[in-house]
Parts: structure tokens; sequence; C-alpha cells
């Protein structure tokens, strides 16, 4: 089936299979490996991207369900060379450290703190709970996501 | 020394702009033209006998290149995957780990066939048309019931299923139990864990046919040992075969080892004549990666009435799974047996290890590898013991502590600790966790009829692996040295390049910060390579807490020797005597005239340009130097976990975690503290949550990430960190290893906690991993 979707402000025209996950689209046939792929049953988060403002995990989409969409990926988020505030507050916080999880963590915090969703540290902690993190132990996660909360 | 120095300054990774921005490259992000995609059919019983496999329909599927049995590997001449770590008096016996399973499979993931298409889409339909004929066998996956009369036998050579039976022995411990005033006894659990490093495995293998040139890219801890082993499977020499561990997404142990799949790449690639790439899915990550602990563990501790402890004896059968996996014997026997001394005097100590073939998963080192198993025993000991005694925890800790020591100290099982001040941590523990307090909030909470814990774990663990005269002595297959290549540009900047891996661990950063420090230099300007066998020196690489401790040694031998060459080249420029000549803070200068300098920069570019410069020396300015530790590390600590028992639901909440860890002095603050919270979580995750589960059938139940409870966000408080720092005599910077602390240290101690809380109700035991529903009906036992 033919899709356009439009992946960090560019548009791609392909044929895909029906069955194509969209992370697999964005990977395999966009070539943009900075979106992870670390488990088969929606748990991880590694591989969430924005999708029409929000953020969603990128191996529970088709591909054709994305027709037409605006996706944002790892790559996509910062502007004119300015990292987000999310990208520069993980660096400051030492919130990675293999940087598996990180792009599905930057972009699901990203999204968490636009939504309003990041009142406290509570509220942070619950927020991330889609996306799972093996070397940090969160702490200098959610000290990243307070951080950019506060910008 | 200045408080600007590089050495001790929590500075930014400066690996991170790639992290953050999705421009790291793990093994699967790479692709070459032509790439063709591998999958595995694996079996879905835990034993049987292969009686047939039918690849017909397969081979006809679109897109398909290839399909490959064991059989095909087999002629081939492919040997099979080598158990590198053999420990040594234990009659340990080495059966044959075919890369795809022949006649018989041996746990659920066993590989049967593979499939090599276009596409991995393509490769996985054709995986399930593969038709395979079992003859299905019966299934053992408790290892101590592995061990008795009549089970289910994995291997025909290998008799009731025993791999190795290691002893350790020191002192008397006979006699210790015969004079003991008191012993506590316990049948411990230690469950099988999954690593789940969150990138999964991948192998992508290109071979050169003209030029019999054989390059892998490989999610790998140790991309020399991969190498070293692969030429051993292949046979290609060592010297055609390149490994490349790019950006590798956490290991914790799980890649350390060779595994099949590697093999199968490159026979696939040999064969189709493109190169092969192959990524496991997390399912496939949780039936064929190594699993991790799995101990049945029956310990006895022997005291005097006044709480001195004079023995411990302990029975341990180790599930080491289906095959032997490349460190497999080492780890429930060097790194766990030799640790049972812990951080106390106990003069008489006996442990058997019994090493046991079961048709599941192979066990391996997983984050503590070994040591985890050993504290727990032992902490947990420590603490029935102070029960049964109606001691204070902390005052029996106390009372059997080693006394400080800076030139060693030799336990009961033959170890000489390096340096260590066990008081010093509990002390500060117990400060920051204002114990008096506690242990008073608890009395009252209690008399509400709420039940608050207090948990104490103070630990000791060996790190820095190692001696290499040991490791051969002990059966492990290779040297545990490390070696480092500085090498400075003409415009000075550097590039310093090691055997070690690191896979999330910052030593790009605090590697060049010590490079900067020593030298003078700027961190950034210091690059550090490690990970592809063609751009650095041969290295063990990334586990056992050893990277820093051991690498250093060999980055401080090459510096030293950049400064004494940089001291003749200066001499020779500033026209002075090579004795006159002193560095410091990145200058050459003439001793007492600082103003007749030149700094390490101008040196370099005179060192590479070499226009005037002394007749007798070598240009360039690089340096390679090896390090052999004379002594492993062994950084300690205390850690005290509070949390509160709900009777009712059985629910554990964890309220405060204190953590006081002395890893010697640290390279960068921030980096030690994100290993240690990190370590913590991977502790806890085993004592409330974390548990692998198999059915009689041997069926992996807990076989993807919706059944395996991998530790989230909210399950957790702060963590309260603090340090002490005692040097390590062992290499020239004193340090020692933060990797493992945290999850060495915090399983007993949250464990303690809740058994400290649920005293009041009875309760004497809870199975790890201590779910509401386990805690609950503990309560309801003991209730009555």
């Amino acid at each position: 089936m033919e899709v356009s979707i439009t992946v960090n402000g560019t548009s791609h025209t392909r044929d895909v299979e029906p069955r194509l996950l969209l992370v697999d689209f964005i990977r395999d046939h966009l070539g943009l490996t900075g979106t992870n792929i670390g488990c088969d049953t929606s748990q991880c988060g590694s591989c969430t991207v924005h999708l029409d403002g929000a953020a969603v995990k990128a191996c529970t989409v088709l591909t054709v369900q994305a027709d037409g969409a605006d996706v944002t990926t790892i790559e996509g988020l910062a502007t004119n060379g300015q990292l987000h505030p999310m990208q520069q507050a993980f660096r400051d916080q030492h919130g990675l450290q293999c940087g598996f999880c990180t792009p599905g963590m930057i972009m699901s915090a990203a999204k968490l703190v636009e939504e309003g969703g990041a009142t406290d540290e509570e509220a942070i902690r619950h927020g991330l709970e889609g996306n799972l993190c093996r070397c940090t132990g969160y702490e200098n996660i959610v000290r990243a996501v307070k951080q950019a909360a506060s910008a | 020394m200045t408080d600007t120095r590089a050495f001790g300054a929590s500075i930014k990774r400066l690996e991170d702009p790639r992290f953050i921005t999705g421009a790291a490259k793990y093994t699967d992000d790479h692709t070459l033209a032509g790439t063709a995609h591998l999958a595995v059919l694996r079996s879905p019983y835990a034993h049987a006998r292969i009686m047939s496999i039918d690849t017909s329909a397969a081979e006809a599927m679109d897109g398909v290149v290839a399909v490959y049995t064991g059989q095909d590997l087999k002629d081939h001449g492919f040997a099979g995957i080598p158990c590198a770590f053999v420990v040594t008096n234990a009659n340990t016996l080495t059966p044959e780990h075919p890369a795809i399973a022949v006649d018989k499979v041996r746990y659920v993931g066993d590989a049967v066939a593979i499939v090599v298409a276009e596409d991995d889409y393509q490769a996985r339909d054709a995986m399930y048309a593969i038709d395979v004929d079992y003859e299905v066998l019966g299934a053992v996956t408790d290892p101590k019931e592995a061990h008795a009369d009549g089970a289910p036998q994995v291997f025909d050579d290998v008799p009731k299923n025993e791999i190795l039976h290691w002893q350790v022995t020191g002192g008397d411990v006979e006699q210790a139990f015969a004079d003991a005033d008191v012993v506590v006894t316990e049948t411990i659990r230690q469950q099988r864990l999954l690593p789940t490093a969150m990138e999964p495995r991948s192998t992508l293998a290109r071979w050169d046919a003209a030029m019999g040139e054989l390059t892998v890219w490989n999610t790998s801890q140790n991309p020399h040992i991969v190498r070293f082993l692969l030429s051993l499977v292949t046979g290609i020499g060592e010297h055609r075969i390149r490994v490349i561990a790019p950006d590798v997404g956490g290991g914790f142990g799980s890649k350390i080892p060779l595994y099949p799949e590697e093999a199968m790449c490159v026979f696939a690639a040999q064969k189709t004549g493109r190169p092969v790439k192959w990524t496991e899915t997390r399912s496939e990550n949780y039936q064929a990666t190594i699993h991790g602990r799995d101990h049945v563990q029956e310990v006895e501790l022997a005291a005097k009435s006044d709480g001195t402890i004079t023995g411990l004896r302990a029975k341990v059968w180790a599930n080491l799974g289906a095959y032997l996996s490349t460190a497999s014997t080492g780890v429930p026997t060097i790194l766990h047996g030799l640790m049972l001394s812990g951080c106390y005097e106990i003069p008489n100590i006996h442990e058997d290890v019994y090493g046991m073939a079961t048709t599941t998963t192979p066990v391996d080192a997983y984050r503590g590898a070994g040591r985890p198993e050993a504290t727990f025993l032992l902490e947990r000991m420590v603490d029935k013991l102070a029960m049964q005694l109606d001691l204070d925890p902390v005052e029996l800790r106390r009372k059997n502590f080693i006394q400080p020591f800076t030139e060693g100290h030799t336990v009961a099982t033959g170890l000489v600790y390096d340096t260590g001040n066990y008081q010093g941590t509990l002390d500060r523990a117990l400060e920051m966790a204002d114990y008096k307090a506690l242990r008073n909030r608890q009395r009252d909470l209690r008399e509400q009829g709420k039940y608050l814990g207090i948990g104490f774990s103070t630990y000791v663990e060996i790190c820095g692996l190692g001696p290499s005269e040991v490791a051969g002595a002990i059966g492990f297959g290779g040297g545990l040295w490390e070696s480092a290549i500085v090498r400075f540009h003409p415009s000075g900047k550097v590039k310093l390049m090691v055997g070690v891996n690191p896979h999330g661990q910052g030593e790009e950063t605090t590697f060049a910060q010590i490079v900067a420090d020593q030298l003078g230099v700027a961190v950034e300007d210091v690059d550090v390579t490690y990970g592809d066998t063609a751009e650095t020196p041969m290295g063990w690489g990334t586990y056992g807490s050893r990277t820093t401790a051991v690498a250093s040694g060999a980055m401080m031998g090459a510096i030293e020797k950049i400064k004494a060459k940089g001291r003749k080249i200066a001499a020779h420029l500033l026209e002075a005597s090579e004795e006159d000549i002193e560095f410091e803070d990145g200058k050459f200068f003439v001793k007492g005239s600082p103003d007749s300098s030149m700094t390490i920069q101008d040196i370099a570019l005179a060192a590479n340009t070499a226009w005037n410069y002394p007749a007798d020396l070598e240009p360039g300015l690089e340096a390679s130097a090896f390090f052999d530790p004379k002594n492993f590390v062994y950084p300690f600590g205390c850690h005290i976990a509070v949390v509160e028992v709900d009777p009712d639901s059985g629910e554990i909440d964890l309220q405060r975690y204190v953590a006081v860890d002395d890893v010697g002095p640290q390279i960068n603050p921030m980096i030690v503290e994100g290993q240690i919270h990190g370590g913590i979580v991977q502790g806890i995750g085993q004592t409330l949550w974390e548990g692998a589960a198999y059915d009689g059938d041997g069926n992996l139940l807990t076989g993807s990430m919706m059944d395996y409870a991998v530790p989230k966000a909210a399950w957790f408080p702060n963590f309260e960190l603090d340090h002490t720092v005692t040097p390590t005599n062992v290499n020239p910077l004193g340090v020692k290893g933060c990797g493992e602390t945290g999850t060495i240290a915090s399983t007993p101690a949250v464990y303690n906690a809740v058994m400290d809380a649920l005293r009041p109700l009875g309760v004497e035991k809870v199975d790890m991993p201590m779910t509401p529903e386990r805690v609950w009906r503990a309560i309801r036992d003991a209730q009555g």
C-alpha cells in the first residue's frame, strides 16, 4: 500500500506492506536509527515518537495507520541546531548511561512536560511508567524531567 | 592539586551528544549493501530428540535465500561454542555445545534451524514454515532436583547432571559447629533473573572471501575475547578477524559470552556470500540470552552466645543451564564461594558447590555475578543470628567486622582483601539514616499496628579482575591484564586507545579525565577509542567492575612514558639537562626557572615534526603500556533500607534507601552515583519483583516483558547516597570499582528490612521476589 508520511518535516511516499510496523518503517525504510526497539510487547517505550502531536510507541502502530500523519523522531526534536530542553536536561543531569532507552525516554518526557503532566516528582515517576530504563535507576531521569519542566 | 583538577570533577559526559540526538550507532543500526537477514527457529520443548527437519516449504518462500540446520553447520567444519572459564579442582565436565542443535534440544530457545532471507519479516515467516518432528523427553529446571537419582539426564556423559563439584575450605568448620553455642540454618532460593539489557543482542557478519577476512559487528562487552573465541570456532585466523562492538546498549554481563548466533551469522555469510545480520527480539532475548543467579543454598552459621561468628557451612546447587556459557563455571565458584567471609572475621568456612546442568537457558554472569549470591547468603544469615540472639543487627555486624586495614587482610577462604574500613561506611550510613530515631518510629508504629522495617547490608566485593596468574590458576581461559596506547597528534590533541569496552559506564569521559589530569590537557582534547579490535590494543573487556581499576593502570604506565619522553625533548629544546626538567599542569620547565617552559602541545609538535630533536630519540609522542594487577580490588559499603509492609495486602512500600559506598577515589562523582543508582534498582528488583519462572515442562513462563517485572520509575524513592574514600594499593590511582556495588548490596538490605517489618507477625522466611501475594501468604501462614 502506498503511504505518505511526514517525518521530521520531510514528506516520504513509499509502497509498504500492510503489516509493516511504523518503527520498522522509520528505521529500515528511512534509515532513522535513533528510534530503538527494546521489546516486542510494547512495554519498554524505547521506540516512542510523536505522531500528530501525541507520544506513541512506534511498535504498536502500523505504517499504514500513519498515512498522512506528521511524525517527529528523536532526530527531529532539536530545532535549528538547538537541543530541545529535555535533551539538554538529560545531559545536564546524567539522565542516561547506555543511551538505548534515551530517545524514547526523551520523547515521552518532552510530551509529559508539554502536556503539563510533570507537576511534581511523583507525577513524573508515574508519567514515565511506559518507559523502561535498566541503567540509571531512574533517579537522574526524574531530575532531568524536573529541570526541563522548570525551563 | 587544585579544585579545578579534571580528576574528581562531575563534568558532563563527552559521549552524551550522540545519544540524546539519536545519532548513536548500535549494532542493529548498521546495515551494509546487500545485507541478508537471519532468523533462528528455536525449540518449543525443553528437552527433546530431533527426529527430522523438513525445510523444503521454507526454502520455497518469498525472499528466502537459504535454510540451514545444525548438520549444515557441522559439515562446514565449525567447532562448538566453547566454555572459556573451566574452573579447576572441581572435576569440571564440558559437554559439547553445538551452535545449532544436531540430535537433541536441551532448552526452550535452543536453536534448531536458521533462515536467511532478504528481509527480517520474510526470514521470520519462513522460520515458521520449517517442520520439525520431535520426540519429547523429560525436563528438569531446578538445580537441586537435577542432582537427584532418576532426574532427566541433560547429557549422556554428565552423570547426575553434575558439571562440577567445587569446594572451598578454611579453618576447621566441623570443630566450629561442634563448639558452637548457637547455630542458625536456612535454605535460600536465589531465584533466576533475566539481565534485560535494553538493547537486544545483534550480530552483523561480513565475509570477504577473496581476502579471507571476516568483519563482525557485535553487541559485546569484550570484542577482543569475541575475536579470540570466534577464531577457535570458525578456524579463521585471529589476525583475519575484526570485531567491532559499536555503541552497546547495556550488558550487565549478558554481553560477555560468545553466543551461537555469532557463529551462525559467520557461517551464513560464508555460505551465501552476503553480509548477514541477526537481531534478537525481546522474547528471544529472554529465551536465548544468558540468565543470572539461580542457586539453591543450604546454609548454617555457627556462633558463640555473645554473637561472635565462628563458622559458616553451605551447600549450593548452582544452575548452569543446558550448556556452559563463556564464563559460567567461574561465577558460582570463584566469584561466589571465595567471598563467603564478607566483611567479617569468620575463621572457619566450608562450602560445596554443585554446578548443575538443567534443561533451561544457560546461566552466566549477571551484574554482580556470584557476589550477590554470596552477600545475600551471608547478610541474611547474620540477620537471622541477630534475631536468634535478640541482638541489634548493627551491633552484631560491628562485633564481627574485620578491623580497618591498609596493608591487606587474609580471610579464611584464602583471599587477601586490599584495603578496608567497614566501620566507616556503617557509621556514616547510620548517621544519615538517623538509626535511633528510626527504631523509635518503628516501635511507635508497631503500637498502631503498622509494620516498619529497617534492613542492613554491609558488604565487600571482589572486583577489578584481576591478576592474570590467578586467572590461569582458576581456569579462566585468558589473561586479565589491560593495555592502553596514548598518542599525541601534532596539534597536541590526544587519542587514547584501550582494550576494555565500556557500554554505558561513561569511560569516554572518565578516561579522558585521567589523561587530562595527568598530562595537563583539556578533557575535550582527549578522544577515547574502544570497541574495534582493528583500532585498539588487546584487552579483556568490561565486566567484574574491572574497567577503570585495571585499564587505568595501563593508562598510567603509558602516561609516565609520555612524560619521560617529553622531558627528554624539553631538555633538548630548552637546552637544559634532563634531570633539571620538571612537568606540571601541562608544562615542562627548567627547575627553578618556570619561565623557561614549553607546553606539552609544543612538545607534541616538536616530537611529531622532529626537526630539532635529540639525536638518539625516536620521533613521535606515543606510548603503549600493559598493566597486570597484583591483586583484586575490594570495594565495600553499607546500605540501609526502610520499608513499611501492609499486612492486609502484603504490599511493600520502600520508603527510604541510604547507601554509603567506598569505591576509592572517584574520578567523576556524578558518574559513580549513576552507577550506584542503577545497581541499587537492579538489586531491589531481585528482592521485590524480578524472577524468571519455568513450569514443570521447562517452558519459560516469564518469556516477555509482559511477564517479567523490570522495575519502573514509580517504584522507588530518591536514594540517599554518600561515600568514604579508602584507596586501594593495587593500582596507581587507588581506584576500586563501582559498577556492581549497588546490585550486590541492595538485595539483602531490602530483604532484611521486610523481614524486620514482619518480625512481630512471626514470619521467618519469604522467597524472593517478595511479591505481595507471597508476603500475604507468609503472614497468613505465620498467624495460623
